[in-house]
């Protein structure tokens, strides 16, 4: 009783949900509405008694790629104008295809037709007294090893793929190098200088640049760092040493 | 009497009441002085005395900013999104509370003792990221909008090594039910054989409430307040209060996964004197404290360092802590024969 009308609300709230993802006219709640079908699927799930499905359900669809959904969605910039031109213009396309699509669908129901020797198919039943989670870990590692980890398999290269697609070199950015971070020490930067009174060291005030760039030497002139070493300021001592008057600009690039 | 509450229709539905309030109001007070104790503790940690005007060592400043919140106006920004602008906020705070549902207090005194207990946490953590993200798309603000997108890629990327460590867990378990888990941990807490797994946990547990350093989605320097920028008043509080009761969570799940849940420190008399609720409750305010101790110590991290850290340093490593603990378990022989109901 109570199992039924739980039943039933999560029935009837993922078939609204569901006909509002394709009806909604904003597509952030389409991806919203996604989300509540997902959550019922799951619910329903639940009432059949399949908890661990249910868990993965929300886990993975609601908490990771429905999230990636609505972050693109949201991204979009969506001109319903234009949208509404297109309806307009593509109407007769899209019901001739859902008019060849619900024939299929018509005739694939009136020839459906369960097979006779279904219980004979071989297939594998759970140990009594293990957990439907336990078994359904003991049929995907054991019995279907195999299959599952070519699933793996085929993933990763999708995934390799979907890398290497999207995968740019981008010369223009400036990118935090942690090991050349470490690696600094005072002694590449800082130098202890003598500064005659009414004078500045260089031209420039006395700024130096590291003597090795840390940002990608690559491209000159990237991030206004020049591949070969900014000219050093004279060291103190050499300052002292010449007059005033040269050194004064003694620091400029020569 | 007992016939009636466990037989009944009606009964069961009162029972089930009455045990989620036993957990609530507990919860809800909790969270209201945590964030008193907040304050107080980064007062300490300063130098300064925090709020101490209302009663004794300021105890009813948590009320004070309650009806603070309660009596002041909600605005809706216009060009807001208006359902969805009132709805993230009740969606995170319920997201909270409706987690607690699993976590046991005391051998087999949890709400619903599931056998995918661990699975819905991670389920219900995971929802977490909706409330931030609808709040910063319903805001129409452009700062709730880039807070909220912050928010959503870094908790769905720390969610991964959570995953992970958890898996860990449950290799050294053999069950997904959170009593089993922390019975599995009479001999020796997870958090001395896991310890690189448990220090991941808690930083990773960080960045998925949120918190300093890594509360980028609220940074107030770049983004004014992040996600929550435009919200005023009870909708705020409500945030406020989802903020802690997460933290009140992850505290749990550190607590149950890697730091023995009720269980005393060692199995002998003086400790097993004291009843396994207020062990619990010890360690989810030790985490607690670590937590507020963490947001008074550490400066927040820059976005590009905290997917680098998410991705580069702890999901590597918590898969390889993954692989090394399956095969230190399989080579001495102690894999458990979990699954059996």
């Amino acid at each position: 009783m109570m199992t039924q009308i739980v039943f039933y609300v999560f029935a009837t709230v993922l078939i609204l949900s569901a006909g509002m993802v394709v009806s909604a006219r904003n597509p952030v709640h389409s991806v919203l509405f996604l989300i509540l079908a997902f959550f019922n699927a799951a619910g329903l799930f639940l009432v059949a008694g399949a908890e661990f499905l249910a868990m993965i359900l929300v886990i993975v669809y609601v908490g990771a790629v429905a999230v990636l959904f609505l972050f693109v969605v949201m991204m979009l910039d969506v001109r319903f104008a234009q949208m509404r031109e297109g309806l307009q213009r593509y109407a007769p396309f899209g019901a001739a295809v859902g008019l060849v699509l619900l024939a299929e669908l018509a005739l694939a129901f009136s020839h459906w037709r369960v097979a006779q020797d279904i219980a004979s198919v071989p297939h594998v039943v759970a140990a009594p007294g293990r957990t439907n989670t336990a078994a359904l870990g003991d049929v995907l590692y054991t019995h279907y090893v195999f299959l599952f980890e070519s699933c793996g398999l085929v993933l990763l290269v999708a995934m390799i793929g979907a890398i290497v697609l999207t995968l740019r070199e981008r010369p223009m950015g400036r990118r935090q190098n942690i090991e050349r971070q470490h690696e600094r020490t005072a002694a590449d930067t800082l130098a202890m200088m003598t500064v005659p009174l009414g004078q500045g060291v260089t031209a420039n005030g006395g700024f130096r640049r590291p003597e090795r760039s840390y940002y990608i030497a690559s491209v000159p002139g990237s991030y206004g760092v020049t591949a070969e070493p900014v000219p050093q300021a004279t060291p103190a001592h050499e300052t002292q040493r010449g007059g005033h008057g040269a050194d004064n600009h003694g620091g400029l690039a020569q | 009497m007992a016939h009636f509450f466990l037989h009944t229709l009606i009964g069961q539905v009162i029972l089930t009441v009455l045990e989620a309030l036993a957990v609530l109001v507990p919860l809800l007070l909790g969270v209201a002085y945590l964030t008193l104790a907040e304050r107080k503790v980064m007062a300490a940690m300063q130098l300064r005395k925090g709020p101490n005007v209302n009663g004794p060592f300021g105890v009813l400043q948590a009320f004070a900013d309650a009806i603070k919140m309660m009596t002041k106006e909600t605005v809706i920004p216009s060009g807001a999104n208006r359902f969805l602008f009132l709805f993230a906020p009740f969606l995170t705070f319920s997201l909270a509370m409706t987690a607690w549902a699993v976590i046991p207090t005391n051998d087999g005194w949890a709400v619903a003792d599931i056998n995918v207990g661990v699975l819905y946490l991670l389920a219900i953590s995971s929802l977490g990221v909706y409330g931030v993200l609808i709040a910063g798309w319903a805001s129409n603000s452009k700062y709730a909008f880039l807070g909220g997108l912050r928010a959503a890629a870094q908790m769905v990327s720390y969610e991964v090594s959570i995953g992970l460590v958890i898996v860990s867990v449950l290799l050294a378990v053999g069950s997904l039910n959170l009593n089993d888990i922390v019975l599995a941990q009479r001999h020796v807490w997870f958090c001395l054989p896991m310890f690189p797994m448990f220090i991941i946990f808690f930083i990773s547990a960080l960045a998925e409430t949120n918190r300093a350093p890594f509360d980028l989605p609220e940074g107030e320097s770049e983004l004014v307040a992040g996600f929550f920028v435009e919200y005023s008043a009870l909708a705020f509080g409500l945030f406020f209060l989802g903020e802690y009761a997460n933290m009140f969570l992850m505290s749990g799940m550190v607590s149950i996964l890697f730091l023995g849940g009720w269980l005393p420190p060692i199995g002998i008399a003086p400790f097993t004197w004291i009843p396994g609720p207020l062990w619990l409750i010890a360690k989810i305010l030790f985490c607690l404290f670590v937590f507020i101790w963490v947001r008074a110590t550490f400066p927040r991290y820059r976005y590009d360092q905290l997917m680098r850290l998410g991705w580069k340093v702890f999901l590597p490593l918590s898969l390889v802590w993954m692989v090394l603990t399956a095969g230190f378990l399989m080579a001495t022989g102690l894999l458990p024969q979990g699954g059996a109901s």
